[in-house]
Formats: structure tokens, sequence, C-alpha cells
């Protein structure tokens, strides 16, 4: 029996990374993702948990890195400016395959941009935001209620994939309230990260061999773990520039790992009315909820529409919405930036389907009629 | 005996080290004040940044973490708050913890949290060539300071000891026995601990300040090395250009940071509790 509560965004999250086993807890203050944080604080010291407030969000990442190889499930949280400091860090847990959860609460960029003004203009920065090649994982829910179970479902997906988690959403779904559904702690599947059942001599922190992660030891156990950010083997240890084979094969695993199990557990999106649609929106968190309304508004008109919203954002599940926009004439973006979203689906539609961009970047939520008159626009479109 | 050492506590031999280079003077007196300690090796954990020195925990057989440029100490800082019965030793270099490093080196000294840093000093940028760094003498020759480094430098136990550490040291390579001794009170004691090795740099550094050979860098740390002792007989002209080492700081008054931190665990279940 769960039960049904009021809060907010922050507070979901917080909640349900408690729920879902999170330990430690490490951060720096910034609008408006702050309330995360300040409920860390509070709750995870009555529980013999780590609250700890770090000099500036690098630190906050390293330190969640460090505790997530002590053995810890780990959260930080951040916005834009924060996020973007954290970007070598982030990187340094991909190539070392650290699980964590990193919540980036986006507000209105570029820059310090307006703080407390929400936005979705780190769509992309969440995919390609640290240097080199490595398999983003990121999860954009739009409600308070989905909050709360994508922040379980991120900590499960990095405990067993074995890599850093994004948990994408904006300063509106941050600060509003909603009652939702919270379910009792032994209703929830929760995933732990496997540990080595090895001798301690023979293991190896990393497995390159094939897409399996290999079982994650912690720190203080007697493995003699080693981790590098240099191009390692599966050793932990440097591999020699001169070994091709071996800078290529940690790049290989990074991507496997994660393609190779996409449609088991990883691939997540709804949607809504999409199987007669000729007008296909496609939104993602607090603007996917104007455009569920601007869709029925505009079935209410006779104009065949459908909404397509992405619940796993990177990796995008292209397969899928390429199979599901096939029968539309035409496609909808809606998203408050100047043009991310719109840029992912243009790989998947084909030269006689229309495009019709809604994007709104003044700070404002882009409202159901905005997108209706996109989605009237569209139809208007002879293929 | 050295090679039961080696073959102990390190691992994939040979370093990367260029000859002369003091890193290794550094290595060596860890490992072997760690040997005459009673640790439980499997709870040693070493972290290091960037940079030469930085290089160090890949030659080590313990738990290792070589993280990102002047990183160390925060990485070192989750480590430590995750399990605080782990030994969390961070080693550095000037650039990756007076630099790039510098405010994590600073706050880590102001929570007094229980690490030991140590600092392989060798003035310069090694592993990018030998550029000038945060302790770069006045007046030396760097590859981007070749009219002479114009930067005023740190004085890092100055700094530390301002930031709140509770142990601060420096040794020298010169003396590699002392800097043994020296390593083995910082990893004894309880709270931060940071000891600045005077290391040599005889490829770069070295070369580019017409020092001659490793050889001949080294017998010049003889006069300029003073004891702390020393110095307090000496006038502030007589102390130019002189390097004061030895225990500056060795306080166990001050609260170690996950003593602080259990603390607040206590208050946070009174308070739910009562």
């Amino acid at each position: 029996m769960g039960s049904y509560q009021i809060m907010t965004g922050n507070e979901a999250c917080a909640r349900a990374a408690i729920a879902a086993g999170m330990s430690f807890f490490a951060g720096y203050p910034i609008t408006p993702a702050t309330e995360i944080a300040e409920l860390c604080s509070e709750l995870l010291p009555q529980n013999n948990g780590v609250y700890m407030q770090m000099e500036d969000e690098i630190a906050s990442i390293g330190a969640i890195i460090g505790a997530s190889a002590a053995g810890k499930k780990v959260m930080t949280a951040t916005s834009g400016p924060g996020f973007s400091l954290m970007q070598e860090n982030l990187g340094w847990a991909h190539i070392n395959e650290i699980p964590c959860v990193i919540v980036d609460v986006m507000r209105k960029g570029p820059s310090g941009g307006s703080a407390t003004l929400p936005a979705q203009a780190d769509i992309m920065q969440t995919k390609w935001g640290s240097h080199g090649d490595y398999r983003s994982l990121v999860v954009v829910p739009n409600s308070v209620e989905e909050i709360y179970t994508e922040t379980i479902r991120a900590f499960n997906l990095a405990e067993k994939y074995r890599q850093p988690v994004i948990l994408l959403y904006d300063a509106v779904l941050a600060h509003m309230s909603e009652k939702i559904y919270v379910r009792d702690l032994d209703e929830i599947e929760i995933i732990n990260r496997s540990k080595p059942s090895c001798d301690k001599k023979d293991y190896n922190p990393f497995n390159y061999e094939s897409s399996k992660v290999a079982p994650l030891a912690s720190f203080g156990e007697g493995y003699k773990i080693h981790f590098s950010g240099l191009t390692h083997d599966e050793t932990g240890f440097p591999v020699s520039n001169q070994n091709t084979t071996g800078l290529e094969v940690l790049i290989h695993h990074l991507f496997d790992k994660i393609d190779d199990n996409y449609d088991k557990d990883i691939k997540k999106y709804e949607t809504f009315m999409v199987d007669d649609a000729d007008v296909l929106v496609v939104s993602i968190g607090i603007t996917s909820r104007s455009a569920k309304a601007a869709v029925a508004a505009a079935r209410k008109q006779g104009i065949k529409a459908g909404l397509f919203r992405p619940i796993t954002m990177w990796p995008f599940p292209h397969d899928d919405f390429s199979r599901i926009n096939l029968k539309s004439k035409a496609i909808v973006t809606a998203e408050m930036n100047n043009g991310q979203l719109n840029q992912v689906v243009i790989e998947d539609i084909d030269r006689n389907q229309k495009l019709v961009m809604k994007n709104l970047y003044d700070g404002n939520q882009i409202r159901d009629i905005d997108i209706l008159n996109s989605i009237i626009e569209a139809n208007k479109y002879e293929q | 005996m050295n090679n039961d050492i080696y073959s102990k506590y390190l691992v994939k031999l040979p370093t990367m080290w260029c000859p002369g280079c003091g890193n290794g003077i550094v290595l060596q007196a860890i490992i072997r004040s760690i040997d005459e300690m009673d640790l439980d090796l499997d709870k040693v954990v070493f972290v290091s940044g960037i940079g030469c020195s930085s290089r160090a925990v890949n030659y080590l057989n313990f738990d290792c973490m070589h993280t990102n440029h002047g990183r160390a100490i925060a990485f070192a800082t989750g480590i430590k708050m995750a399990n605080p019965e782990l030994k969390v030793i961070v080693l550095t270099g000037d650039g990756d913890c007076a630099s790039i490093g510098g405010n994590h080196l600073i706050h880590a000294c102001r929570r007094n949290i229980d690490l030991t840093i140590i600092c392989m000093n060798n003035s310069n940028y090694g592993m990018t060539g030998g550029q000038y760094s945060p302790t770069t003498p006045i007046g030396s020759i760097t590859k981007t300071s070749i009219y002479g480094s114009y930067e005023p430098p740190f004085d890092l136990c100055d700094l530390t000891k301002s930031a709140g550490a509770s142990f601060v040291a420096r040794a020298a390579t010169y003396y590699p026995v002392q800097m043994k001794n020296i390593i083995k009170n910082a990893i004894n004691h309880k709270g931060l601990s940071f000891v600045d090795c005077a290391s040599d740099c005889p490829s770069l550094y070295g070369r580019l300040n017409r020092l001659s050979d490793a050889a001949n860098m080294m017998s010049l740390w003889k006069d300029r090395l003073v004891t702390i002792k020393q110095a307090e007989t000496m006038s502030s002209e007589q102390l130019q250009g002189k390097v004061i080492w030895g225990e500056f700081v060795n306080n166990n008054d001050r609260e170690e940071y996950c003593d602080i931190y259990a603390r607040n665990i206590s208050k946070a279940k009174e308070s739910i509790n009562g």
C-alpha cells in the first residue's frame, strides 16, 4: 500500500533518491535546484547518510564519484552553470564506469542567464557536454510523480550499467506542487551494482570483452582497484599510446553496454494518439503537457494529431520514432529553447515530411494554444 | 630488503620519470614510511590528480584513483566521508594542488578532514614541458617565463597553515630519511596533514636555469635548507633564499571533520526521536 502525497518536484527527487538507497549527496547551492540539497541535508544524517556541501560543483561531482567508488549510492544536483563546471569529472565517471546520478534542473541560459526562469536548453549539453566519445544516459520526466519514479529508475540504470545517469527537468517542475502516488519501499524495484565473487587477486575492475559490465568492488575491500582517467585496459592501468587496439576497445565498451541493452530497459517513451496521426508533436518535460493538451484540442477540431514524448532522452529512441512517424505528413517540435529537439528528429524524417518548430526562450512556458496553432499550420501541409 | 619493499608495494615499474627526478625519492619515502607502520594495507587508498607527481599512483599496489587535474582532494573527500575507516593519501604536485586545485586544498584544510596530502613540489609544470607554477621562485627561467618569472610564489606551508590544516610540514628530497619520518607522522596524524616535499626537476627547471645536472641541483639544497630551529636564530636577511623545513604545525586539538559530521548525525537523530 502506497500513499498519496503532495510535494514539489525537487522534494520528489530528494525523497525518491533516498528511497532508491542514495546515502551520499554532495552539492553546491544553485537556483533552481537548491531545495534538493536542503532536503538531503535534513534527511540523510537522520539515517547515517552523508550530506556534503562542497566548495563548488567540480568538487561536488568529484566527491560523489569518490564516495561511489567507496561503495555508496550517490547523487548531486545542480543547474546549467554548475552542470557546465561538472563536465570534466563527468567524463572521468564515464571512462571509469562509476555509478552516479546527476540532476540538472534547467534554467534559462546561456551563462548566468535568468536564474529563476525555466528553460529546456541543456538537452544537447547532457549528450555532448564532456569531451571525447561516451554514451550519455539521460531521463526527462514531465510531472512531479514522474520525477519520483524516474529518479529511482535513474539510480537503477546507473547501478546496473555502471555509469552516470542524468535526470533532466526544468525550473517549473522543480517548484510546482502536485499530488503524487508514492509506492511503499517494498513495492519498488531497486537495483544495486553487482559485486565481484572472484578471487581478489584475479579481479579486474573493467570488462571489455563483451557488453556486460564488470562487477564493481569498493575501496577498502582488498581488491586493490585501480582507476585512472587515462585510457586504460581491463586492469585499470593506462595503456600505451602504441596500443591502438587497447585505446579503441574501451570506447567500444562504453557504447556497446548501452546500445546492446537499449531495448531491454533503457528505452522509454510515451505516445498519445499516434496511430493515425497526420501531425506528430515531439516534446519533452513540462512542455509535453501543453503539447498533450494541444493534441487533444486538435483532435476535437478533427485534426489527426498525436504526441511522441521521449522519457529516456538519450540515447534517443530513433528506431521507434522512425516507425511511428512513417504515416505522418508533418512533425511539430515544441521546446523551450532555440532548437535542439528539432535537430534530433530531423535525422528520422523524410524530405516530403514537413517540420514545424515551436520554440520559446523568453522565460515563459509554451502554452497549449500556441502548440495548437503550430499543429494547425502543420496540418495545412500537402504531401 | 629493498627488493622486498618494491615488490610488496609497487607494480608496473619502471616509472616514467626522468633521471634525477625527485618524485622517485618521495615515492620511496612514502612506501618506506608505510612499511614502518602497522597499517591494514587493504584500507589504504591513494588518490592523485594530473602531472608527473600524480603518475605515482600508477605504480602503487593499493586501491588507487588517478583523477582529473586538481581534483584529487575533492575525490578523496568523498572517499573518506563514504568510509571514514579508510586511510586516504593524496599524491599531488605544486601545479595540481596549488593552482588548478587550490580551492579544494584550502577547503580541505578548513574542514580539517583526515586526509594526508603529499605535494611533490618541483617548482614547475613538468608534464607539459616546464612552465612556471604557483611555487616557481621569482626570476626563474621557465618555458613561459623566458625573461624570468615575475609572479609572486605561494609558500604552501603558510597557505595550508592559515587555511586550518592541523599538520603542516616541509620535507626535502635532500633529506630522504627525515622525509620518511615526516610522512609517517603525517599519515599517523588525525586531521588534515599537508607535507610540502621540496623536490627537483633537473630535466626542465634545472636545464633552463643552468643548474647543471641532477647531482649538482641536489647539492645546492645543502646550503638552502635550514631547519625551523635554525631559522629561529636567523635574521630576515640571513633567511633570504633559504627554505625552512620541518614540522610547522602538529596540532591534535582541532576536531577532525568525520568526527564533526558524526555529531551532526547524532543531532539529526535526536531531532526525530525527541
